[in-house]
């Protein structure tokens, strides 16, 4: 493969059923490319809780990801309400998520957590009433 | 055990992915959450769930699950019954079982949850 493959992704921010397509997109890219599955599950997990949260709480966004030999890099980023607490939204079970959102199977404050835990880096970089960038870093080892 | 072997323990009936009922599972989820589901990495077979919507369909395609079971005779929409088709090797099954049952069954027949505590 060629040094770095860039991939950018508009994500819908209306439509609840179609969330999850840029991270399938990338998943199965990775796929093509050969990347060992272990790691391109713990990529794809990130991105699509990532993706999961711009659409519930920001009305969509960007994605980008730095495709490289040795890593990953994904950077989300959305024009959305801001994350007036970042400490408060990484703990598990803390949601402000609408509660109609958990009959979609979502919403349980896990999402960032779960971000933290497949990543190598996690970055946060909010305003709010301006959005939310999210940066991840995924290792291939 | 096989998709064939879930099958036929939850008495469940093929709703798309016949083609694939010879593959092997090992361990199996149960939740409605599908951010639970998501929070273990480990290798998860299976998928057992009351929901229906095509978010179910897209955690399992992120975890390389091979079955979702939906429990309590629960039939998602032909959205979701497409995007697991195109999805390719998923194959969803429909039990008459609760969600707490149908995971006992399984568990009992030796189907394992793959998470050490």
């Amino acid at each position: 493969m060629p040094e770095k493959i860039t991939l950018k992704y508009a994500v819908d921010g209306d439509d609840f059923t179609k969330a999850g397509l840029a991270s399938s997109d990338l998943k199965h890219t990775l796929k093509q490319i050969g990347y060992d599955p272990g790691f391109i599950r713990r990529v794809a997990i990130a991105v699509y809780e990532g993706e999961i949260n711009m659409v519930i709480h920001a009305g969509g966004g960007e994605i980008t990801a730095d495709i490289a030999p040795d890593k990953v890099e994904v950077w989300l980023a959305d024009s959305g309400p801001g994350i007036p607490n970042v400490e408060l939204a990484m703990r598990e079970g803390y949601s402000t998520a609408p509660i109609d959102v958990h009959e979609l199977g979502f919403g349980a404050g896990m999402g960032l957590p779960n971000i933290k835990k497949y990543t190598d880096d996690l970055q946060i970089d909010t305003t709010v009433g301006v959005g939310t960038t999210v940066y991840m870093l995924i290792n291939n080892n | 055990m096989t998709v064939k072997d879930v099958k036929e323990i939850l008495k469940a009936e093929i709703i798309c992915g016949e083609e694939n009922l010879d593959t092997e599972v090992r361990t199996a989820c149960g939740a409605d959450m599908m951010s639970d589901v998501l929070a273990f990495v480990k290798d998860q077979s299976v998928l057992l769930t009351g929901l229906v919507n095509p978010q179910v369909v897209r955690t399992a395609e992120m975890m390389d699950m091979h079955c979702i079971v939906f429990v309590r005779g629960k039939v998602p929409d032909e959205s979701v019954i497409s995007l697991a088709k195109e999805r390719g090797e998923i194959v969803l099954l429909k039990t008459p079982y609760r969600m707490f049952t149908a995971c006992g069954l399984l568990f009992s027949n030796g189907l394992r949850g793959g998470c050490d505590i």
